[in-house]
């Protein structure tokens, strides 16, 4: 009985069906499709035509949990930056498991993140410590792009403008091959060779690994000394774990640390969402890629957190940026920050010192059975001569379900993490002498460390309080709780941030990312071991595909930056095939998110802006002024559709034809894909390529600033040229643009949301999904058309899925900003929409499907009530410098206050409408002072003195 | 005190030049929190940056209204980077510079005619 079974669909989707005829009442409109026949342009519309397949939650959970028996788990020991670990149950429940933390966006409006700007902080100050440098920022995408950033921070910093980087021959195989890639794109010129053969004349940097990818610790103090001679710079790929114990890239005066903070608590996910890290000096400051979070004061004088230094950001800088990154691995970079409050400096001493026991163990096992092993001083991985045994070994280990690492006929290496036991070693031993032996703890007693004394740790780390007083289960759980309680994340109220798609994260797609089969799967294991795996990353693919209707699709992209990079590259390679390489102009509308240039940059493209109209519209006279212009340089344009101003363009058919016809192919951003999907196909309608931000449209929950996940869609004829991976083949095109990612397939784990989500909804109730969330735009603009005006429509006066409100005329006539009222919204309980983009002083909003319309109706009301007091004040009831809108937020503390000189009432200001009373959000902090905080950056646990004051 | 459409000033102080923002790029960009400064004794040409000037939420560059020569900084902003806000045409000055055709300053507009540029 078909129609019986409990559909997810109505769960997702918001209103009900009586809110929906309400609405479209409202509107003036028949039925849903006749307001979508009417919004959308009829050239671009083409309605998927399906028939109703969906799975019930139940049915789903069933046929996933017999896809992820189909992942083989076998021991692991293969290493390469990916390790087990433990993630500490308190953490995984109260952290990754819940909403709180889980659904909340990018911290751009602090006054309600403090929680996981605290949580960021602590990250911030566990990477400064481990690594021993200066500064480090809230996280990187994984650690062979994290190298890339650093390469880019080097030559940019070089004033001798040298342009070859030397790479030590010992860094990871991946890292190596996307740091190719990185280079070739901006011509720089890389040499890859071992640490000494550093040439000052040609060199700006040196990039080296340590411990290196077979295990080597090395000093290199002296290296380092040499290099800064010449000015030319070093950066260091390492370890957190080793640094406990391990001298640090701080100590020997590198420029750069980075590398992977997945083995603090974040489980292998067959390759990702791990957070990486860079730190460096002081100097480096304002070179350095990402988000940062840093203290500041707020209106009391109190200390708060906010993200700082922003204008070195792509949104801000655009192709001026120091890097394209857009996002971060908030979630990730919490959760490896709470493994460290969690067990503290000499907890995670232990962990390290019992995986360096286990390791030399081994070492003097091997040697004992006559093996020749490589490393002189090593932490917790091997590599060992096995020469005409190397089959024979490899054999057994596939018989005991064991992955080593096979470096080549003659090499193989193991490496040692948190999760291994006596019975690992047994295990080793067999699988290398064909003995089998029994070890005990004891055995780890009176070891000979082979670790020499210039190489050891001896400054302290961690002794902020922070790390020191939540090792109690019950105290941490309890610190979790106080952060999350500080944040307005989906869980608290529908957060309507434009171009962010914040839609429902179901627990449905949520759970099984927490699977054993998904979790623990190393990215590198044998593709047969991974089948569960590559059945759903096929599947997702030829979804996608259907979905979008483009030829071919790449998932590794773990970002939408990183997408919009790799396409771009994509577009670049073809062009090359068909001798035009001198085609690197790229076409650019001025209303285009800032990622878009800044991608287009370190993609070795040079920007050229076309401009918009009056209406938002992309400016069709200076687009073909332009492509006739460049005709023989044009690369491609970059368009987001529908547009950044949430406007279906009716001429995006007319645009792709002019760019096409001038040689150019179209890149389009698919920023704003959840009002397309069931409805347009954007593979048929011109453009040659797309991204698509599966943490928007396909469900992916934005983890509080990241993970994303950007996949690509290309047209056939650029199908040959997609991502691929130097270590998996099955990852992509051999004749691909080479890797973007460190995995293979990015960030495969959460792909499995996005997998839940299309499975669960079917493709007949996504096209639903997709009409609900342009239905709702369109009733929230109209709702607030009568207090604000609606800056852009479309045809019949209609939106896409999203809105401007203009607010520019309030500052001149009662001097507020978009910014006083995104903070006046905190105290009615509401995150604030995108402010000041695209256009200045004004605010996006989108709702998406998943908000019921009393949801919509009460931000409305909260709108309109601003409204209202913006009216009091042009009418002098309150004053331009005292009222309730440019004091706010208003905290419990300020209302409480023995003193109150405002000139509107405490219940004013914290309980402006009677829902609010139900339901009271209080915020932790005042608005914050942004200006005080880049003044005086400070972007570590902060000193106990001015938290206490 | 000469002004260009970028919003810089120009003044004259015996045979070297100060240069600033004026009051109104100031006010445009928010309160100030950063300035990072060109080489001294480097040779600039019409348009190129010179300097950066950073807000909260702004980077904006300056551009050299005039081939010149930077002779020396005013290293109190470095520390103080408000001054450019609280005293933009004074103690906010930026850079001290040596104009290759002096006479290229009358190409800049009055106060009169930047008055009118912005008012436009």
């Amino acid at each position: 009985m078909h129609e019986l079974r409990e559909t997810f669909s109505s769960r997702h989707i918001g209103p009900s069906e009586i809110e929906i005829k309400e609405m479209l009442e409202f509107l003036n409109y028949k039925s849903l499709d006749d307001l979508i026949l009417n919004a959308l342009p009829k050239s671009i519309y083409n309605e998927l035509d399906d028939e109703e397949t969906f799975l019930s939650e139940y049915e789903l959970h069933n046929n996933l949990s017999l896809i992820a028996k189909k992942n083989t788990l076998f021991n692991n020991f293969i290493g390469m930056g990916y390790y087990n670990s433990v993630l500490p149950s308190v953490i995984k429940r109260n952290v990754l498991e819940d909403p709180g933390w889980y659904t909340a966006y990018t911290p751009y409006q602090p006054e309600i993140s403090q929680g996981r700007l605290e949580a960021l902080l602590n990250f911030q100050h566990l990477v400064v410590d481990l690594t021993g440098l200066d500064i480090a920022n809230a996280s990187l995408l994984d650690e062979a792009t994290a190298a890339a950033e650093a390469m880019l921070m080097m030559y940019r910093s070089d004033k001798q403008e040298r342009t070859s980087i030397l790479i030590s021959k010992n860094c990871h195989p991946q890292t190596i091959e996307l740091l190719k890639i990185r280079a070739a794109s901006l011509d720089i010129n890389i040499d890859i060779d071992d640490f000494t053969a550093f040439e000052p004349q040609t060199h700006f940097g040196v990039i080296v690994q340590n411990p290196d990818t077979y295990g080597n610790i090395v000093n290199f103090s002296s290296l380092i000394h040499d290099v800064h001679e010449s000015s030319a710079m070093v950066a260091i790929a390492t370890d957190l774990l080793s640094l406990t114990i391990m001298k640090t890239p701080g100590e020997m005066d590198a420029d750069i640390a980075f590398g992977s903070a997945q083995r603090f608590g974040v489980p292998l996910g067959y390759g990702g969402p791990h957070a990486a890290f860079i730190a460096t000096k002081e100097a480096l400051k304002r070179m350095l890629p990402g988000r940062l979070v840093g203290l500041s004061v707020d209106s009391l004088g109190r200390p708060a957190l906010r993200l700082a230094l922003q204008t070195r950001e792509q949104h801000i800088r655009r192709e001026k940026a120091t890097s394209n990154i857009c996002t971060a691995q908030v979630l990730l970079a919490v959760i490896a920050g709470f493994y460290a409050v969690y067990h503290g400096a000499d907890g995670l001493k232990k962990i390290a010192k019992r995986v360096q026991a286990f390791t030399n163990l081994l070492y003097h096992e091997l040697i004992s059975s006559d093996f020749k092993v490589l490393n002189e001083n090593f932490f917790d991985t091997l590599t060992i001569f096995t020469g005409d045994q190397t089959l024979e070994i490899l054999n057994r280990a596939e018989k005991l379900n064991t992955n080593l690492r096979k470096i080549d006929d003659n090499h193989l290496s193991f490496s040692i993490d948190e999760t291994h036991s006596h019975d690992d070693i047994a295990l080793l031993i067999e699988i290398f002498t064909a003995n089998k032996k029994i070890f005990q703890d004891r055995d780890l007693l009176n070891l000979n460390l082979r670790f020499e004394n210039s190489l050891k740790r001896r400054s302290s780390f961690l002794q902020h309080p922070t790390f020191q007083k939540y090792h109690s289960e019950t105290e941490m759980m309890r610190y979790l709780k106080r952060l999350k309680s500080k944040d307005i994340a989906l869980d608290e109220s529908m957060i309507p941030l434009g171009s962010c798609t914040m839609k429902l994260n179901s627990s449905a797609a949520m759970a099984p990312i927490s699977w054993p089969e998904f979790a623990n799967l190393h990215p590198f294991v044998p593709i047969e071991q991974a089948s569960g795996y590559m059945q759903i990353i096929h599947d997702l693919t030829s979804m996608l595909t259907d979905l979008t209707g483009f030829h071919s699709v790449s998932l590794q992209p773990n970002a939408g930056s990183q997408g919009e990079y790799a396409g771009l590259l994509v577009i670049k390679k073809w062009h090359e095939e068909n001798h035009s390489a001198d085609r690197k102009i790229c076409l650019i509308p001025s209303s285009a998110h800032g990622t878009n240039p800044a991608s287009a940059k370190i993609a070795g493209l040079d920007v050229v802006i076309v401009a918009c109209d009056d209406e938002g519209n992309i400016d069709i006279e200076d687009l073909k002024q332009k492509a006739e212009e460049y005709k023989d340089n044009l690369a491609c344009l970059m368009i987001t559709y529908p547009s950044t101003h949430g406007v279906f363009e009716n001429s995006i058919i007319e645009i792709c034809e002019i760019v096409h016809q001038f040689g150019g192919l179209v890149y389009m951003d698919g920023a704003n894909l959840n009002a397309l999907v069931g409805i347009c196909k954007p593979g048929e309608i011109g453009p040659d390529v797309a991204h698509f931000n599966l943490h928007k449209t396909f469900s992916i929950p934005h983890g509080g600033g990241g993970p994303g996940v950007g996949p690509i869609g290309v047209v056939k004829k650029l199908s040959h040229l997609l991502p691929n991976h130097p270590l998996v083949v099955e990852a992509g095109p051999q004749t691909g643009i080479g890797p973007i990612s460190a995995a293979p397939w990015g960030s495969a784990s959460i792909l499995i949301i996005s997998w839940i989500y299309i499975k669960l909804m079917g493709f007949d109730k996504l096209k639903l999904a997709t009409k609900i969330a342009i239905l709702n735009a369109n009733y929230l603009a109209k709702k607030l058309e009568t207090n604000f005006k609606i800056l852009f429509k479309g045809e019949n006066a209609l939106v896409a899925h999203e809105c401007i409100v203009d607010l520019r005329m309030y500052k001149e006539s009662v001097n507020i900003t978009a910014e006083d009222i995104a903070k006046r919204l905190i105290d009615f309980g509401f995150h604030a929409p995108t402010m000041s983009w695209p256009v200045l002083n004004t605010f996006m909003i989108e709702p998406t499907e998943s908000e019921s319309k009393s949801e919509i109706d009460k931000f409305c009301n909260a709108m309109n009530k601003i409204a209202e007091e913006i009216n009091k004040i042009s009418d002098g009831i309150w004053s331009k410098e005292d009222n309730p809108i440019i004091n706010s937020p208003h905290t419990a503390e300020m209302v409480t206050s023995n003193n109150w000189d405002h000139c509107y009432l405490r219940e004013e200001a914290v309980f402006p409408s009677v829902t609010v009373q139900n339901n009271k959000y209080w915020p932790p902090v005042g608005r914050i002072n942004n200006a005080f905080g880049d003044k005086n950056l400070f972007c570590s646990c902060p000193p106990i003195e001015s938290t206490v004051s | 005190m000469r002004f260009s459409k970028e919003h810089e000033w120009v003044h004259q102080k015996d045979n070297l030049y100060k240069l600033g923002i004026t009051d109104f790029a100031q006010s445009e960009l928010g309160e100030i929190v950063f300035i990072e400064f060109s080489e001294i004794g480097k040779h600039f040409v019409t348009g190129d940056e010179i300097a950066v000037v950073e807000s909260v939420k702004a980077a904006s560059e300056i551009y050299a209204p005039l081939n010149c020569t930077i002779v020396s900084v005013n290293n109190d902003l470095i520390d103080a980077p408000q001054l450019i806000n609280e005293d933009p045409h004074g103690a906010g000055w930026m850079l001290e510079i040596e104009i290759d055709d002096p006479s290229s300053i009358n190409n800049l507009m009055d106060e009169e005619e930047y008055k009118n540029f912005t008012s436009a």
